[in-house]
């Protein structure tokens, strides 16, 4: 086996990890705290990534078209929130799947009309666009790397946010037991909508850090935010920590699976029976542990006490 | 009365020389099967499944990969899209419905996404492109569906044939625990039901008939492809299921009407019809609770009371 690949494979899994985690935290704080089924959380990835990819062709930097896509994504949350999302917080879940389901068809209508069916690719700066050579003399790409530590850093300021201060108090208290928090004077709806226009900026910013990669197109979301989903259920609704856990896990195992899995099982079949089975079985593999999982811990892996 | 339209309209399209009529209405009531057996556990089960177009899938891969090893027998394709059906319902029946609620609604999309991503990477089936169907089912004895219009009434036939199952197994008995269940599954235990039993049942049932409706479109389209059991296929069902009213027999046929027409007229319109979709089905979730069938029953309540 050659380690070097395999550290590579590492790092690829850690940067899909990280940004499952930015899409799956706002996802797991929307359906922990208000009980709501966002299936257009995907949308506001693709809007991210799309208000990035204009704005680096305005402004001519990256990083500055990053600055204010953020807000810019937060704020079509808000209005997302605004306009649908809080009509239906007391419905059930099945109009809230169909609800923000007619999100993603308006959202890839809209973004079809405003940008055109073709994808846009995202130039990056010549700084991040190069290649950073690692202990033992393994190159990867430095806008990977960047990524996977942007989404550290997310992911430790979240958990001081949502440990150390008032605000992250009264979201963890809302996904245990929202009507307590209501019932105590806060503001939920604020509340909730602050927490909705947060997720969108994170999703977008997984949008706007991919699309370098890949680049910006129509229905970017709608297979990602499944695996979101996966990631959430898996890590238990309303948990940062096991949206963070479930996030990295299902990353390594979705690339590991279709880096080496093939390999793998060569060594117990034949050859051509392995190269026709190991795609079919490394693309299901995440839907495979999912399933494994919610037959035994129906809960998912770290449920939020007190419901 | 809509019944007996669809039943004369081959006549219309022969006289006035328009087979896309025909082929629109063959595609609706293939799709109003699948929204009926969708009801069955969705509106009448209670139970939100997210992964229903694997079924279709599933069906037409049974009149797909025979046909592609040049066997066309129509009863062995068929049955083989009934029992496969069945069998997945069985098998992820058993996991599915150890859970509740959204876990629910996402464990079926993930075995949905399963079998999508089984069929992508089967190159020997097409893959990503898909399988053409070089012949329609034949049934010895009975002749072949190749003519538009025998494939017409084989599908007329088989929507009255699953209306009415579905009408028979909700009034039985069976039906009724099933409904039971959804009103207060605890109390239902109470009583003594094994209630897990009741709604695997159920859920296997569905499968079964929409596993059918998929061998049905297999042959309409001549050309499978994993694209049609896409999770986004599935909430196409879900909206048809909710457009009609959940629940209701006649409102799931209504509501995969609504949907093939409104489809068909406002891709016609604009090439951004997404969009107004997209808003519809806002729309309807956030003003027309119980759907088209609610609707006209409220109008039909309201005009009977002027009346008296």
């Amino acid at each position: 086996m050659d380690w070097s690949l395999l550290v590579i494979q590492l790092l690829n899994g850690l940067q899909l990890g990280v940004l499952l985690f930015l899409l799956a935290s706002g996802l797991t704080l929307i359906f922990g705290i208000m009980d709501f089924v966002n299936l257009a959380h995907g949308s506001l990835y693709m809007v991210g990534a799309y208000f990035c990819a204009t704005l680096t062709h305005l402004t001519g930097s990256f990083v500055l078209a990053i600055a204010l896509a953020l807000p810019a994504t937060a704020l079509v949350g808000l209005a997302v929130e605004v306009i649908v999302v809080r009509h239906l917080y007391t419905r059930d879940h099945l109009d809230h799947v169909l609800a923000t389901f007619g999100l993603i068809l308006c959202f890839d209508a809209a973004v079809h009309y405003l940008w055109g069916p073709e994808g846009m690719a995202i130039p990056l700066p010549a700084v991040l666009d190069s290649q950073t050579e690692l202990l033992g003399g393994i190159v990867f790409p430095t806008f990977r790397l960047l990524i996977i530590a942007t989404g550290l850093v997310i992911a430790a300021g979240l958990w001081l946010v949502m440990t150390r201060t008032r605000i992250g108090m009264l979201v963890r208290a809302g996904a245990s037991n929202r009507r307590m928090v209501a019932a105590l004077g806060i503001n939920i709806e604020i509340l909730f909508a602050l927490v909705f226009a947060v997720g969108a900026a994170l999703a977008g910013l997984a949008g706007m850090l991919i699309s370098p990669i890949t680049e910006a197109s129509i229905g970017m979301g709608n297979e990602i935010i499944i695996i979101a989903f996966v990631v959430i259920i898996i890590g238990g609704i309303g948990s940062i920590k096991g949206a963070f856990i479930a996030a990295l896990a299902v990353g390594l195992i979705d690339t590991m699976g279709r880096a080496f899995l093939d390999t793998l099982m060569k060594l117990v079949m034949s050859n051509q029976n392995a190269e026709t089975a190991a795609p079919a079985l490394s693309a299901m593999m995440i839907y495979i542990l999912m399933a494994g999982i919610l037959a035994f811990r129906p809960q998912g892996l770290f449920p939020p006490r007190g419901r | 009365m809509a019944l007996l339209l669809l039943a004369l309209l081959p006549v219309w399209v022969a006289w006035a020389n328009t087979p896309f009529h025909l082929d629109l209405a063959s595609r609706l009531m293939i799709l109003a099967i699948a929204a009926v057996s969708l009801n069955l556990i969705l509106g009448h089960g209670g139970m939100i499944s997210f992964g229903h177009a694997a079924y279709l899938g599933i069906g037409a891969y049974c009149v797909g990969i025979p046909a592609y090893y040049g066997i066309h027998d129509g009863y062995l394709q068929f049955l083989l899209a009934i029992a496969c059906s069945a069998a997945f319902a069985l098998v992820t029946g058993l996991i599915c419905l150890r859970t509740r609620g959204v876990y629910f609604i996402m464990i079926t999309m993930a075995f949905s996404q399963m079998v999508f991503f089984a069929f992508v990477s089967i190159e020997e089936y097409g893959g990503d492109d898909g399988l053409v169907i070089d012949m329609r089912s034949r049934f010895a004895g009975l002749g072949n569906i190749e003519n538009a219009t025998t494939l017409y009434y084989f599908i007329f036939a088989s929507l009255l044939a699953s209306l009415y199952l579905v009408h028979r197994i909700m009034r039985s008995r069976f039906g009724m625990v099933i409904e039971g269940i959804r009103g207060n599954e605890r109390r239902m235990q109470a009583i003594g039901y094994n209630t897990f039993r009741y709604r695997l049942a159920c859920y296997v049932i569905a499968g079964a008939l929409c596993g059918y409706a998929g061998a049905l479109l297999g042959n309409f389209t001549n050309f499978i492809s994993p694209e049609m059991m896409d999770w986004t296929a599935s909430g196409e069902l879900i909206f048809m299921v909710v457009l009609g009213g959940t629940g209701s027999l006649t409102g799931s046929v209504l509501g995969a009407a609504a949907f093939v027409l409104l489809e068909e007229w406002l891709s016609a319109v604009t090439i951004y019809w997404h969009f107004l979709f997209g808003a519809l089905l806002i729309t309807v979730v956030l003003f027309a609770r119980n759907g088209m069938a609610g609707m006209i029953d409220r109008l039909g309540r309201r005009a009977w009371r002027r009346s008296s």
